[in-house]
């Protein structure tokens, strides 16, 4: 694994981002220009970018191979002896395509923000500090320091959306911000409340935080005998709840998606775009690399009174976040809640692709079904994280775009828009774009894994995807509507005196997303034989 | 560049040109200068005034250029083509062998999916047309944009237009031809609504989009079902190959498997209801007709050379999966060609009323667009595959040639208004509100346009199937020969409903064409505008006639490739030895030899039909009488300025209902759109805010209200607590301060008793005591 300075990579893409949040910040005291923090915190942050590039490169390079080592373990030290946990990084090929996704989009996030003048330094710093918190979650190995890091992530976009967060409308004494970033602080902070007791749970127990053995043994401990006087299935049930509720909320999975749009809606533009971009990912993340594997046996358990197993009703959660998430989406006058209902119905799809990888994946690890068609949940597992880069992409796209246009406006009320095409053609021609994308146009990336989502879902929950199809439809309806309210229609001769176009740095700030949308629907293959390797090794353990 | 040789990579290159103009234009050459947008010299037309505004106008270099780009790019495409028909022609059996070549594009599992390119017989026909067709729309757009302030966006559009039907047209595989099935989607919503200020332009195109859509969800069902049970979409891999086929149509599918269905009728519906979106089959036609918002070159595009005809040729590519499981050729039908048969004849026929009762010039067409369509998929339903391809591609001709010579009839309507109004002809007061595609307003319009009168009149009689001379005559009589002799030879009832349904929409066809030619170009003048219409002259006029002339050769000459070899006098010269059109295409299909050895899969070779009298006539019939009515109702007796249309007396209360298109789009709107709006507003409000947030906020209030107990608690015991304890320190250390007395003999006493306290604790905790 690559070193620099005789330190890993990887813990240098999570100190190094938390160094220079502190750097960015303190300059400030010492009476340097704002301009001069914005420079140095978008030349760290890319920075730090070339290194996640090449951590990326340096996996693709590794050239692994199905059915070797899942990880690439860069650091394994002692680190909290007294609980056990170690301070153990590492990645597989779903981490490294997650590492490259926080790479990338904290410069643009920065760049995106180049207009904001109050406390710029700051707000650049917290940006920065997010990544740390990210990177650390992407990386780590033990478990403790997963959540520390889950946790951690929260600070930053708390101070994001509570300082920085939308100004309050007219006649309205308080702003939405404050209501917005309690709510998704209380909402985070409920629902890792259980996983912390759930983490400490697994590591007393099994006298260990390491994710890589805790996968080879939590699932087998004590099968059939009693913990804490109480029967170990019992217990492994209710660690599940504690790690299901934080992700879905996370993720979020319908109904616990409620922060969102509030959240996304106040929060300023490279809050929503990190918020959409790789927050939400900690959650799926958290699925593929964490409940899956340590909760087999739960996820084919029967859900009392709804009579179908913990997957299913996941499946079926997803679906209707799809379902509703599109209808929500096309009843929004507020461009940015918009987007931010846009995701609740792309991460619907992810929510799906992970029901099969997690049903699939319990049925062979149980032998409950050991004929379960390992392809078609190779397929559902590329296709969610393939998904989970592309909805990076896209709705950081979108929430740049939206924001773009409120610091311009100063509304995010569609009706208020109207015929903008005429006066910022750049700016239209690329909200098609982006718009188009996040439709899952054939061509651009989004389309290439809800493709193989839709591939995977079919033959195991036939009529959820049929039903998921009606979200997909209304996808349709939403993105149209938004297109319509902003570019289409006679021009709203209010803005006549307005510049609305894409200024240098949001310009700068998009153009990257395009080209990797674009790449990414042209030839998926630049990066899905990365996830597609790491997916097949974990089913091939399995078989094997 | 070696590569380029190789017929195998260079179809690669095909839909490349069209492509990279797009990007060409995009990203470099579409600039524009900044003008007052009350200048209507450069910025009048289409567009509404913005108000002291400063508005974008392509710069005249940037016109030209992006012009020439655009050109260059469908020119590269059409040579590349041609090159690629070369080499395909050199191969000994085409069919059997094919050219194309693929790369790996996308990882799954242990396997890969390839993306590559296909030349068979079924790319072959398109090949011959697309290209062509294209490069007239493109030679016309020069003309007919000349004035539209973003011309070159329009040229950008297109081009991306072209280069996906294109990329759809070479596709060897069903992903690959969805790709650019979507595309051509978007690039038709963006034309649509092109003139984007206006209102009904964005909503066409939202329509338009909205409703291909419905289909296109489905159909990616159908991809991904077709997908999970052959692992592969390679059309070599699943259409040509028996044993995938006999696979499919022998499996049991995981839906409505109680219905004793196959999962090829399965998938195959829902890829039909993607072709009857695209194709604007009933009952997803209604977005077609509104198209025609769009510049008309976009509706010649959508409705000739691209986007309907995609529909088409993707059922062409994926018939032998309907026909697996069946044998149309004996009267035995899958559900999905029945699904076809019936949809298809059944559309021809709805559309082809409609088209009727219609009064402009461009919404008779698309409605006969609409109504050539459903022949085509119904002939797919009965089995007639060669007359489907061939209906496609002689219809793609003399739609594209009608579209244009009706687009500069508009423009020549156009330029009359204007002309009549600076020279202060006109009189009628409401100058504003004329529409110029309005057909009651036109009439004489042979005498000023006669170059458009007599391609257009090439161009409807080929629509009407006017015997012998015209392309579609050959088309539809094949298809009708097809239905018959399945009908004659082994009784099947299908194919004798729609024969039946088919003759009736072609006699409609021929008399509604006929009274549009009338309408349009017969009598005298009905309007100022019609009597002063012409194209004008100059590079406007050249280009937007010089695709008419062209594609009026097409509109006769495609029809003579297929005609029978057995038809008396006519077959001998142009079939000498046999229908080179069914002799090249027939080999799209699976060879009789593989598919013998499966009892699930039908003969995909069978013989031309042979010549028969019955459906000849009835060719003959159906389209002269048509013809004739319309000559005698509307040529002979043309209707005077205000006089009202004979068929609204003839057809009496239907007029109405068949010219609101059956009240279809009013039904859609109150049981689809209205409810899925008011479910959207209220899904935030409702569930959202009004029961999990609520519950939300409940939970908050009850905690609140708990942290408030709490505080009082606090207040009341624990601050109470609390607060009492320094008050008791601090009374205990005056206390304790009586004890700092200063006498030595106190603090001796003190010392002694601590030592002693300490030292029995530390005894006891020892373990040195005594156990009690």
């Amino acid at each position: 694994m690559l070193h620099v300075f005789g330190i890993d990579a990887l813990s240098v893409l999570i100190f190094g981002p938390a160094l220079s949040a502190f750097v960015v910040a303190a300059i400030a005291s010492f009476g340097t220009s704002k301009q001069f923090g914005r420079w140095l915190a978008l030349i760290l942050s890319l920075i730090f970018a070339l290194l996640s590039i090449k951590v990326f490169a340096d996996y693709q390079a590794a050239g692994l191979a199905i059915g070797d080592e899942q990880y690439i373990v860069a650091q394994d030290v002692a680190w909290f002896d007294a609980l056990g946990a170690r301070w153990t990084l590492g990645i597989d090929g779903i981490s490294a395509v997650m590492i490259l996704l926080t790479g990338i989009l904290t410069p643009l996030a920065i760049l995106a923000s180049w207009n904001i003048e109050d406390r710029s330094n700051m707000h650049l710093a917290l940006l920065l500090f997010f990544e740390t918190g990210s990177m650390g979650v992407f990386a780590a190995m033990d478990l403790m320091v997963f959540f520390l890091f889950y946790e951690l992530t929260l600070v930053p976009m708390y101070f994001l959306i509570n300082q920085w967060g939308s100004m309050p409308k007219a006649g309205v004494k308080f702003s939405g911000r404050f209501y917005a970033s309690t709510k998704f602080m209380i909402y985070s902070f409920g629902g890792t409340l259980g996983m912390l007791l759930a983490t400490q749970l697994i590591g007393w127990s099994a006298g260990t935080f390491s994710m890589a053995t805790l996968i080879e043994t939590w699932p087998l401990f004590r099968q059939g005998e009693a913990l804490l006087g109480i029967d170990v299935s019992t217990v492994k049930a209710l660690a599940f709840v504690g790690f299901f509720v934080a992700f879905c909320i996370k993720v979020p999975i319908w109904p616990f998606h409620t922060w969102l749009p509030d959240a996304h809606g106040e929060a300023p533009t490279a809050g929503s775009m990190l918020l959409a971009g790789i927050m939400l990912k900690l959650g799926a993340y958290g699925f593929i690399r964490l409940v899956i594997p340590l909760f087999p046996d739960v996820w084919l358990t029967e859900v009392i009174i709804i009579g179908v197993n913990v997957a299913t009703l996941f499946a079926i959660l997803s679906v209707v976040g799809i379902v509703l998430g599109a209808f929500a989406a096309l009843g929004q006058n507020d461009f940015k809640r918009l987007v931010a209902y846009s995701s609740v119905n792309h991460m619907g799809f992810v929510g799906i692709g992970i029901a099969v990888f997690a049903q699939t994946y319990a049925q062979l690890w149980s032998g409950a079904n050991p004929n379960a068609d390992i392809q078609t949940a190779i397929l559902a597992g590329n296709g969610t994280v393939l998904q989970m880069f592309n909805h990076g992409l896209s709705s950081a796209g979108m929430f740049l775009l939206a924001g773009a246009l409120y610091h311009k406006t100063h509304t995010r009320d569609l009706t208020e828009y109207g015929g903008l095409w005429v006066k910022a053609p750049i700016y239209g021609g690329i909200l098609l774009f982006t718009s188009f994308a996040s439709l899952g146009l054939p061509g651009l990336n989004g389309f290439v894994s809800e493709f193989l989502i839709v591939r995977g879902a079919w033959p195991v929950f036939t009529a959820l995807t049929a039903i998921a199809m009606i979200g997909l439809l209304f996808t349709g309806g939403y993105i149209l509507k938004g297109i319509r309210a902003v570019l289409h229609g006679p021009f709203n001769m209010r803005w006549r005196d307005y510049n609305l176009e894409l200024t240098p740095a949001e310009l700068l700030g998009i153009a990257p997303l395009m080209a990797l949308m674009l790449l990414t629907g042209v030839y998926p293959n630049w990066i899905l034989p990365m996830i597609n390797t790491t997916v097949s090794t974990i089913f091939a353990g399995l078989a094997g | 560049m070696d590569f380029l040789n190789d017929p195998h990579v260079l179809p690669w290159l095909i839909p490349a040109g069209p492509l990279l103009a797009f990007l060409i234009i995009t990203l470099i050459t579409n600039k524009a200068k900044m003008v007052p947008a009350t200048d209507h010299h450069e910025y009048g037309g289409h567009h509404p005034d913005y108000d002291g505004m400063l508005v974008p106008v392509v710069a005249r270099y940037s016109r030209v250029i992006s012009v020439a780009i655009g050109m260059a790019g469908v020119i590269a495409a059409l040579l590349i083509s041609w090159r690629t028909l070369l080499d395909a022609s050199q191969l000994h059996h085409i069919g059997q062998e094919v050219l194309g070549s693929s790369i790996a594009w996308m990882d799954t599992g242990a396997s890969t999916f390839n993306m590559g390119v296909l030349i068979d017989p079924a790319t072959v026909i398109m090949l011959v047309m697309v290209p062509i067709a294209v490069l007239m729309i493109f030679i016309y757009s020069i003309g007919y944009m000349a004035h539209d302030p973003r011309q070159a966006r329009f040229f950008a559009l297109i081009s991306l237009f072209a280069g996906a039907m294109l990329t759809l047209v070479v596709a060897d595989n069903v992903l690959l031809l969805f790709v650019g099935w979507e595309i051509m989607g978007v690039c038709s919503y963006m034309l649509i609504g092109f003139w984007f200020e206006k209102e009904s332009a964005y909503k066409a195109a939202i329509k338009a989009f909205t409703t291909t859509r419905i289909a296109d969800v489905i159909m990616l069902l159908g991809i991904a079902y077709l997908y999970s049970i052959t692992g592969t979409l390679s059309f070599r891999e699943i259409m040509y190959k028996a044993e995938t086929l006999d696979l499919l149509a022998t499996t049991t599918p995981i839906i409505f498997g109680g219905w004793t269905v196959s999962a090829a009728s399965i998938i195959g519906i829902f890829l039909i209801i993607g072709t009857v979106g695209k194709s604007a089959q009933f009952p997803l036609h209604v977005w077609l007709p509104d198209a025609m918002e769009g510049p008309t070159p976009v509706s010649a595009m959508i409705h000739a050379a691209a986007m309907v005809s995609a529909g088409i040729f993707a059922l062409i590519r994926l018939y032998p999966l309907f026909a697996a499981g069946g044998d149309p050729h004996h009267g035995i039908l899958t559900e999905p060609l029945a699904f076809m048969a019936v949809v298809g004849a059944f559309t021809a026929l709805l559309a082809a009323t409609m088209a009727v009762a219609q009064n402009d010039v461009k919404a008779v067409l698309a409605y006969s667009t609409i109504s050539q369509l459903g022949f085509m998929m119904a002939a797919l339903g009965i089995g007639a595959y060669i007359a489907a391809a061939f209906h496609l591609i002689t219809h793609a001709f003399f739609k594209a040639l009608l579209f244009m010579a009706a687009g500069s009839v508009i423009h020549g309507m156009e330029h009359g208004e204007h002309h009549a109004h600076e020279h202060g002809h006109g009189h009628d007061a409401h100058a504003g509100e004329f529409d110029p595609q309005d057909m009651r307003n036109m009439g004489g319009l042979r005498k000023t346009m006669p170059v458009t009168f007599w391609t257009f009149l090439i161009g409807g009689l080929s629509l009407s199937g006017l015997p012998l001379i015209t392309a579609g005559f050959w088309s539809k009589d094949e298809i009708l020969a097809d239905a018959w002799l399945v009908l004659d030879k082994y009784g099947s009832g299908a194919h004798g409903l729609i024969f039946i349904l088919l003759a009736l929409a072609a006699f409609m066809t021929a008399f509604y064409t006929m009274r549009q030619i009338s309408l349009t170009f017969g009598g005298e003048p009905r309007s100022e505008a019609a009597k002063h219409a012409s194209l004008g002259q100059g590079v406007v006029s050249f280009t937007m006639t010089l695709p008419l002339l062209i594609l009026a050769v097409f509109a006769i000459g495609a029809g003579f490739v297929g005609v029978p070899s057995d038809f008396p006098v006519l077959g001998p010269i142009f079939s000498p030895k046999y229908n080179a059109f069914h002799h090249l295409v027939i080999e799209a299909l699976p060879l009789p030899e593989a598919t013998a050895a499966y009892a699930s899969l039908p003969d995909y070779h069978p013989k031309a039909p042979p010549f028969n009298i019955v459906p000849v006539a009835t060719s003959f019939i159906v389209a002269l009488l048509g013809l004739w009515l319309g000559y005698m109702v509307y040529w002979r007796k043309p209707l005077k300025t205000g006089q009202a249309d004979p068929m609204e007396n003839f057809l009496g209360p239907l007029h109405p209902i068949l010219q609101n298109r059956y009240y279809l789009d009013d039904v859609y709107i109150a049981v689809f759109v209205k409810p899925s709006q008011w479910l959207a507003r209220h899904t935030t409000s409702f569930l959202d805010r009004g029961i999990i947030d609520a519950l939300l906020h409940i939970i908050a209030r009850v905690f609140a209200w708990l942290g408030d107990l709490i505080k009082v608690l606090n207040l009341w015991l624990i601050d109470g607590v609390g607060d009492g304890i320094p008050i008791a320190i601090f009374h205990f250390g005056g206390w304790l301060r009586r004890l700092q007395s200063g006498r030595v003999q106190l603090y001796l006493l003190l010392v002694l008793a601590a030592a002693v306290v300490i030292g029995v604790v530390l005894v006891l905790s020892s373990g040195a005591a005594l156990p009690l």
